[in-house]
């Protein structure tokens, strides 16, 4: 068994949220150089020159990028032949992300449900996290996280549809979810699909499609090229940047199936969760 | 197109000449206001009481900053989503709120108060929080300061860049562009 200290998963997970909530991602500053440079429309350009002024300004003075904090989603694996001496792995993400956020300057946006009291006294600062856990082979720790505002999860959705409405009906979907949504998740956005499984798993998958780098390439090709005629799609509606119009709606689209496509007989079920321009999200092994 | 620097409180004259997609560097007092205090502001229109601020000519902004770091006026502070306002605007716009700063889409009640009253609805760009930071020069919390990031903020702003979303004429810059670039 190999031992990792508790306080090590706290000081790791504490950085990379206080990084990435400052530092947009190297794979979103490229996307968004190509998005202004292939931006037609005159306003929503102008919008995309704020923006990596904004990642600029964001990072020179480790200023977060947008209030909305988010959210902590985190995805974990957890070798089996890892032991964790100190604690558990969960209260370690929970210490973890209640002094980024604390220590960083981050925004607290947790609250009741029904209050809508902010308890950050109570429950803890912006606490509780959204965690996944999977187990492993392997003697490594991998947290992946993700800062995930409200604006842009308002507008995400899960389906459903019938086997029969096959890709012709996911299409449909998404381009229904994307027009609705319109400017309130802040365009250019990056689409999380997730495809099979069950309701609940597609609604997962979609979110953790977000997690992949723009440009990497799905290992599966027809996805691959269902991505982008998705994207080519999304395009069509004319929402651009900030919703004021323009060509540049959407960074990539990028799906996850379930274990190879699969689900079950009678469904096809399907989700989108949507994931503004500010996509600020990092990856760690310990 | 066109571009107008603008100084608060905001004259029906102001507003009346901007038209949707117009750029506006506001500069001057505006107020900070999200779902939470809205709420609480139209119950006091409501019960006759007097609101924190001045609402005739007044500008909100619908913001909930990050804390600001020793030194700092504000943290992060880019616009949330607006059609959370949208119950609670059409009162305010009534007795005197001249505009309102967000990001996304406004219902046919807010928009047809901005005609009937005259005021307009701004976008900035939602998620250039450090951008919109710098030109907010002070920020003070005058109102329900237990509800942190949504208590009810003074901010002194120079030079904050907006556009025209919703005017008095019924446009809607959201609608208007899109179909100048959609592809069918």
């Amino acid at each position: 068994m190999r031992i990792v200290k508790y306080d090590d998963i706290v000081n790791a997970v504490k950085e990379m949220i206080v990084y990435s909530t400052t530092h947009l991602s190297d794979d979103m500053l490229q996307a968004l150089k190509k998005a202004y440079a292939e931006e037609k429309s005159e306003v929503s350009k102008a919008v995309l020159a704020q923006l990596l002024e904004n990642a600029e300004i964001a990072a020179n003075e480790s200023k977060p990028l947008c209030q909305d904090t988010g959210l902590a989603i985190f995805f974990v694996k957890i070798g089996e032949e890892v032991k964790i001496e100190g604690g558990t792995i969960k209260r370690a993400i929970y210490e973890g992300t209640e002094k980024g956020y604390k220590e960083g300057y981050l925004r607290a946006s947790t609250c009741d449900c029904f209050t809508r009291a902010n308890l950050k006294d109570k429950a803890g600062y912006n606490l509780p996290p959204i965690i996944y856990f999977d187990i492993v082979e392997g003697d490594k720790i991998e947290i992946e996280y993700a800062a995930k505002g409200g604006g842009s999860e308002n507008v995400s959705r899960a389906t459903v549809l019938a086997p029969a409405q096959g890709k012709e009906g996911i299409k449909e979907f998404v381009k229904k979810v994307i027009s609705d949504a319109g400017p309130n998740p802040c365009p250019p956005l990056v689409v999380g699909v997730g495809i099979g499984g069950s309701f609940d798993m597609a609604a997962v998958m979609s979110k953790h499609a977000l997690f992949r780098d723009i440009g990497s390439v799905n290992p599966d090709p027809e996805m691959a090229s269902f991505e982008e005629e998705l994207k080519e799609e999304l395009n069509r509606l004319g929402i651009g940047a900030m919703g004021m119009g323009g060509t540049q709606t959407v960074l990539a689209v990028h799906i996850e199936t379930f274990e190879d496509r699969m689900c079950h007989i009678a469904s096809l079920p399907v989700s989108v969760n949507v994931q503004c321009h500010s996509s600020r999200h990092s990856h760690i092994t310990i | 197109m066109a571009t107008y620097r603008l100084k608060t409180p905001l004259s029906e004259e102001d507003v009346v000449k901007l038209k949707a997609g117009d750029i506006v560097y506001l500069s001057g007092t505006i107020y900070t206001a999200r779902d939470a205090a809205h709420k609480r502001l139209v119950e006091l229109i409501q019960k006759g009481e007097k609101l924190p601020f001045e609402l005739k000519g007044a500008v909100i902004y619908f913001v909930g900053p990050t804390p600001p770091k020793p030194g700092e006026a504000i943290g992060s502070a880019g616009p949330t989503t607006s059609y959370r306002m949208d119950s609670y605007s059409p009162l305010l716009i009534e007795h005197g709120l001249k505009g309102m700063i967000g990001k996304g889409k406004r219902n046919d009640a807010v928009k047809e108060a901005c005609k009937r009253f005259k005021a307009v609805y701004f976008g900035a760009t939602g998620g250039a929080g450090a951008l919109l930071s710098e030109r907010i020069k002070s920020a003070k919390v005058i109102a329900y300061e237990e509800l942190g990031p949504e208590a009810v903020r003074e901010l002194v702003v120079d030079q904050f860049p907006v556009v025209v979303v919703n005017d008095t004429y019924g446009n809607d810059l959201y609608e208007e562009g899109r179909k100048l670039w959609e592809q069918k």
